[in-house]
């Protein structure tokens, strides 16, 4: 049984008239997902703003309640629980930010900011705030200090840490590194690296950075307006990506080789992904895709094991080459 | 002679901060030249510079563009030169294009801001421009206010408004940072291609090594307001000279090639 | 956008139905006998009750409430005594119809509401945008100070003041006195003078604060960065792209500020004894004029909640994201 499951996952927000604030619609932001994380294993979720990989991240951790559909984090249904009741879970389940000063209150000191947790949860710390600053590569004399006296880096630190703090068995990262310098992005991903081999975490890595999502997980998700597309681990999804938008995506990623970089084919997509308020029929991304065809605009295409663990929801996936 | 020559640029601001410090670099006509650092690197402090946009700060050095010392021509001249002969692209279009107006009127204002047209004429010439930059049904969009394009379409606005009068040079600052991934490939696709038609100068300011690896013809890697580096794009990027290159170059988690199991990091100069 | 209009009076009328119901149960909550004011002082028991009955203040209140509403929409009676619409009741004090007598002093409201404010936005935004222009110089310095000062001083002593200096020692002025603007220009302008100037210094002071933050905010903006890239003149940039999106929301509170006072300004027109529809208001007090007190507040809840409409309207003109869904 996986730590966190996902099944038919559905959120709709109702969309309301600027002026006269009337409900004029409703945009589906998450539409039907199935996700899985095991023990010890990171999932990354990536795909483009609008995709829904946010609003997923926060039905997961119930900062938000699905429109239907149910998140059991082992085992148990966390949906439909009441503040109350989800306290106990939030102590395995935690989060880090995009933005780590905004995420941090600027009035509290890191030692405050770091004892937090335990108070929210009533209970007596089972480690100093030194030593979970050390453990994420802070020095114990920061414990006194504000939040806006730290890099950006080294307040993501504190933003791990206090995530870390409650000894969580999951934790996930909103975009955690995409507001940082490529140099302070790499000291983030390796600290992440190593905090899950020390503490056998769980990690949902949510990030449109597909290097990004390569070096941290192993297993990948990529969404497309509100659905998954495709999914499987790391090395078939890099390797041997089977639905067109990943193509696409991973061809689109400009690499730093000059070489390589101008002798590359490059699939670039035409036009912006549609609204979500009024989503295409069928397959959501037939507008854009170069493999559309008839049956793409009637029939809605399911995910489908193409090989053991490698998903693809796609009427024409790629041939594998091996 | 470069178009653009910059030497022991320095720029200093009030606070006491030297963003840019003894800065050279040069921009030939009509190739790219990549500008790649992390943030606090100067390298957007530059461009303002080169523009004559920075205010409250003391600029010194030398900036030759086509043969003149921008830093003693008068604010009148500086004016003339500024959406003519030099434009410039900004990182986010949604906060630099003015929400009250129609996208044309802001393409049509830079035109007439540096030549006799009439509204109807300069009117025309901003449809085609946004034609050139591919906004599709460009007639009827042209009336169309900023927030009802997309994020993309409105970067492509802010390069029609660059090129309207055929610069030598255009400076882009960060001009896909604030993208989605498939939309930067169209707008560095656009850039490519306007460049080869036009023959138009680019001064690409970035923090994306492969965004430069694409794009740009030489390069010049900064940090903390100086130059580190500086060469032909294939050189720096296949023999660089500098352990902070290097660094730059492979800190960067690619979705090709081997991975690493942990990311080497960069070392500071 | 015409459907929206029609929703937002209709909005309208019903927050005005909410603020009548409210005022009339103060009305009649209120220990002082609506009756016993109507009659006068000496008087007997029979004429009270009389009294009551044409007044209709035997009746349950709904019905009482139900009849005030009837009144405004198609006119009712008092007894023998015809009240046309739209019926506010007669003043206890003299006679006259509600209705007659707000529309009789409209006008001197009007022309003091509306000068001032053409005056203090004329002061005020020059001064803001001044200000904001040459930040940090004296000029700044001495626009702020001013406004400083144009909020705290409390406007009877100004009113007084000026009254005193400029028409009882200069006598440069004369006593403002109620002048139509059709009969006589001149002395309509000299009478106007002194009010104007005084509820202008306070609104005047207000707006020169909010347009100098707002233009200083503005001209920080990415956009005007863009127009001087775009190499347009400097006049250009602060016109176009710096002024005209700091002004909104001074529209925003200009439209309250004017809508609040045509439904009289109090104080001012109370000192310089000018008869407008705040002056009516502060005499309906002092002698417990019940109607006029419930017509006032409901003539003035109008204005207010009118101009927000107006205001909503104008926003959606001026700024093209509102506009659009």
């Amino acid at each position: 049984m996986s730590l966190l499951e996902t099944t038919d996952l559905v959120k709709r927000y109702p969309v309301r008239h600027r002026l006269t604030r009337r409900r004029i619609g409703e945009v589906s932001a998450v539409d039907g997902v199935d996700l899985a994380v095991d023990r010890g294993e990171t999932l990354g979720l990536v795909g483009e703003s609008g995709c829904g990989k946010s609003t997923v991240g926060r039905l997961l951790t119930r900062l938000d309640t699905p429109t239907s559909g149910t998140v059991r984090f082992d085992g148990r249904d966390i949906g439909p629980l009441r503040e109350d009741e989800l306290r106990p879970v939030r102590r395995d389940l935690q989060i880090v930010f995009q933005d780590p000063f905004s995420s941090l209150n600027p009035r509290h000191t890191v030692r405050q900011l770091l004892s937090a947790p335990f108070r929210y949860q009533g209970l007596e710390p089972t480690e100093p705030v030194e030593d979970l600053l050390k453990r994420v590569g802070l020095k114990p004399e920061h414990a006194s200090r504000y939040p806006h006296e730290f890099s950006g880096g080294q307040a993501q630190r504190i933003g791990i840490a206090r995530a870390l703090a409650l000894r969580p068995r999951l934790v996930l990262c909103d975009e955690p590194v995409s507001a940082l310098d490529v140099s302070v992005q790499a000291q983030i991903l390796n600290l992440l690296r190593d905090l899950q081999d020390e503490l056998g975490l769980s990690y949902v890595f949510i990030a449109h950075d597909l290097g990004a999502v390569r070096q941290v997980s192993t297993r990948v998700a990529v969404m497309y307006l509100g659905v998954v597309v495709e999914s499987a681990d790391r090395d078939a999804l890099f390797g041997r990506a089977a639905h067109p938008y990943t193509h696409a995506l991973l061809s689109a990623v400009p690499v730093p080789n000059p070489d390589v970089e101008r002798g590359r084919e490059r699939i670039v997509l035409r036009g912006d992904p549609p609204s979500p308020l009024n989503p295409p029929s069928g397959c959501r991304f037939r507008t854009r895709c170069p493999k559309a065809a008839d049956v793409c605009a009637v029939e809605r295409p399911v995910l489908r094991e193409i090989a053991p663990g490698h998903r693809v929801a796609c009427h024409f996936p790629e041939e594998r080459t091996p | 002679m470069s178009l653009l020559s910059v030497r022991g640029l320095t720029v200093d601001f009030p606070s006491g901060v030297r963003a840019v410090d003894g800065l050279d670099l040069d921009v030939e006509a009509g190739r790219v030249l990549g500008v790649v650092g992390e943030s606090g690197s100067g390298k957007s402090v530059t461009s303002l510079a080169v523009l004559g946009l920075l205010r409250n700060a003391r600029v010194s050095g030398e900036i030759r563009f086509a043969g003149q010392d921008l830093l003693s021509l008068g604010p009148k001249a500086m004016r003339a030169l500024r959406g003519d002969r030099m434009a410039m692209v900004f990182q986010d279009p949604l906060s630099c294009l003015n929400p009250y107006y129609p996208v044309a009127f802001q393409i049509a204002e830079a035109y007439r801001a540096h030549r006799r047209a009439s509204r109807k004429a300069a009117h025309a010439l901003a449809v085609s421009m946004l034609e050139r930059v591919g906004i599709p049904e460009a007639r009827r969009r042209a009336r169309s206010y900023p927030h009802e394009f997309s994020g993309g379409m409105r970067q492509r606005v802010m390069i029609a408004m660059a090129l309207c009068l055929e610069p030598d040079l255009l400076v882009a600052d960060e001009p896909t940072t604030a993208l989605d991934v498939t939309v930067q490939a169209q707008v560095l696709d656009l850039l490519r291609d306007l460049r080869e038609r036009s023959g138009t100068a680019i001064m690409l300011i970035t923090h994306d090594m492969g965004v430069v690896a694409g794009l740009a013809d030489d390069v010049v890697v900064m940090h903390g307001g100086k130059r580190v580096e500086a060469g032909p794009v294939r050189e720096v990027f296949h023999s660089p000279v500098t352990a902070y290159t290097r660094g730059l170059l492979d800190c960067v988690p690619r979705v090709d090639g081997p991975l690493p199991h942990r990311l080497p990091t960069v070392e500071v100069p | 956008m015409i459907l929206y209009t029609a929703r937002r009076l209709v909005g309208a009328a019903g927050i005005l139905l909410v603020i009548c119901a409210l005022t009339f149960a103060v009305f009649y909550l209120m220990p002082a006998d609506p009756a016993q004011g109507a009659c006068g002082k000496a008087c007997s028991p029979e004429r009270i009750a009389q009294i009551r009955a044409t007044l209709g203040l035997d009746q349950p209140l709904p019905t009482q409430f139900a009849a005030y509403l009837g009144g405004i929409v198609a006119g009712r009676t008092y007894g023998s005594l015809e009240c046309g619409f739209p019926c506010l009741g007669f003043s206890f004090q003299t006679n006259q119809p509600v209705w007659d007598a707000l529309t009789s002093r409209l006008p001197t409201s009007v022309s003091i509401a509306a000068g001032a404010a053409l005056l203090w936005l004329l002061v005020g935004c020059t001064a803001g945008v001044v200000a904001a222009l040459r930040r940090g110089t004296v000029w700044d310095r001495a626009a702020m100070i001013a406004a400083l000062g144009g909020v705290s001083l409390p406007i009877y002593l100004t009113a007084l003041l000026s009254q005193y200096v400029l028409v009882v020692q200069l006598g440069w002025l004369p006593y403002p006195r109620e002048v139509a603007l059709t009969d006589d220009p001149v002395g309509w302008f000299q009478s106007m003078l002194m009010p104007w100037c005084t509820l202008a210094m306070l609104y005047a002071g207000v707006y020169a604060r909010i347009t100098r933050s707002e233009v200083l905010e503005n001209l920080g903006r990415d956009y005007v960065r863009t127009a001087r890239a775009k190499g347009l003149p400097e006049v250009t940039v602060l016109r176009r792209h710096a002024l005209r999106p700091a002004l909104m929301p001074v529209v925003t509170i200009f439209g309250m500020d004017l809508g609040a006072l045509l439904g009289g300004a109090l104080i001012t027109e109370s000192v310089y004894g000018l008869p407008g529809v705040g002056k009516l208001a502060a005499d309906a007090i002092n002698s417990a004029d019940q109607p006029v007190i419930l017509g006032v507040t409901l003539f003035a809840a109008a204005f207010v909640v009118l101009a927000n409409v107006a205001v909503d309207l104008v926003y959606a003109l001026l700024d093209p994201r509102v506009r659009t869904v």
